[in-house]
């Protein structure tokens, strides 16, 4: 940006804090965090493939620390952030086909991701609780 | 001549124009959300059977061609997907000299964590 001598103070928009929060901006930056959160989680992934092809010995280390309650507490938040994401994303993906724009709508969607990213997780956990003697 | 008159006058002064390819980084981010939908939905449902599963049938299930495949396309698409939302992230939150050097960085580890990943799949299918 070129800046003439005198630099005069632009007129600002509000700044986001003095906003009451509402469902649709909540969500917003919930798909963004959960977003970022998918990311760390990601190099999680790839650590968990490292260990495999690292050996059996490295492996079981890995499941010790997975399946001790900071790796358990860290994989529920992995699974809460992939399915709110997912669901987001979805809700994005309707938005970008050019649906659900009434207000109406957004509030619907909005809870259905809330309440389908929730029961998703809840499954998922009840499943692996199920299949294993403890979580997934 | 029509393209020049929807110019502003100050567009045509300082000659910026399109840059043709504004719509290239949303387009793909649609489409690697919508490949993103079923592999990883197949890797959770995967990760779910083989909870209880020990080293030696993870490393053949990983060794089945099709997961192989499946697991290889859900780094390209996992990654790609990721570094271009953290690009949005970046750009929006980052300003000043920082946001080229966090852009940059950003795309390595990307790239390297996609790398490290689809290699350490290729070694567990094909190596040892």
């Amino acid at each position: 940006m070129a800046s003439s001598a005198t630099k005069r103070t632009r007129p600002q928009s509000p700044n986001i804090q003095i906003y009451r929060p509402q469902l649709t901006s909540v969500l917003s930056i919930a798909n963004r965090i959960s977003g970022v959160l998918l990311s760390i989680y990601a190099v999680g992934l790839v650590a968990w493939l490292s260990a495999v092809v690292a050996g059996p010995q490295v492996y079981s280390t890995a499941l010790v620390f997975i399946r001790s309650w900071v790796g358990q507490i860290l994989l529920l938040g992995c699974t809460f952030s992939f399915f709110l994401h997912l669901c987001g994303g979805i809700r994005h993906l309707i938005w970008d086909a050019g649906y659900g724009f009434e207000l109406r709508t957004i509030y619907a969607s909005g809870w259905t991701v809330v309440a389908a990213a929730s029961a998703l997780t809840a499954i998922v956990w009840i499943t692996g609780a199920a299949s294993s003697g403890q979580g997934p | 001549m029509n393209k020049e008159r929807l110019r502003s006058p100050l567009g045509r002064a300082l000659g910026l124009g399109s840059a043709k390819d504004g719509v290239e980084q949303w387009w793909l981010q649609r489409v690697t959300a919508v490949a993103l939908v079923p592999l990883t939905m197949w890797f959770l449902v995967s990760i779910l059977v083989h909870m209880s599963s020990d080293y030696s049938a993870v490393v053949a299930w990983l060794r089945t061609p099709a997961v192989t495949v499946l697991m290889v396309l859900l780094l390209i698409g996992l990654f790609y997907h990721t570094a271009l939302g953290l690009q949005v992230v970046i750009e929006d939150y980052v300003h000043s000299g920082r946001k080229f050097a966090a852009l940059a960085g950003m795309r390595l580890v990307c790239f390297s964590l996609a790398v490290a990943g689809i290699l350490a799949i290729l070694r567990t299918a094909f190596v040892g």
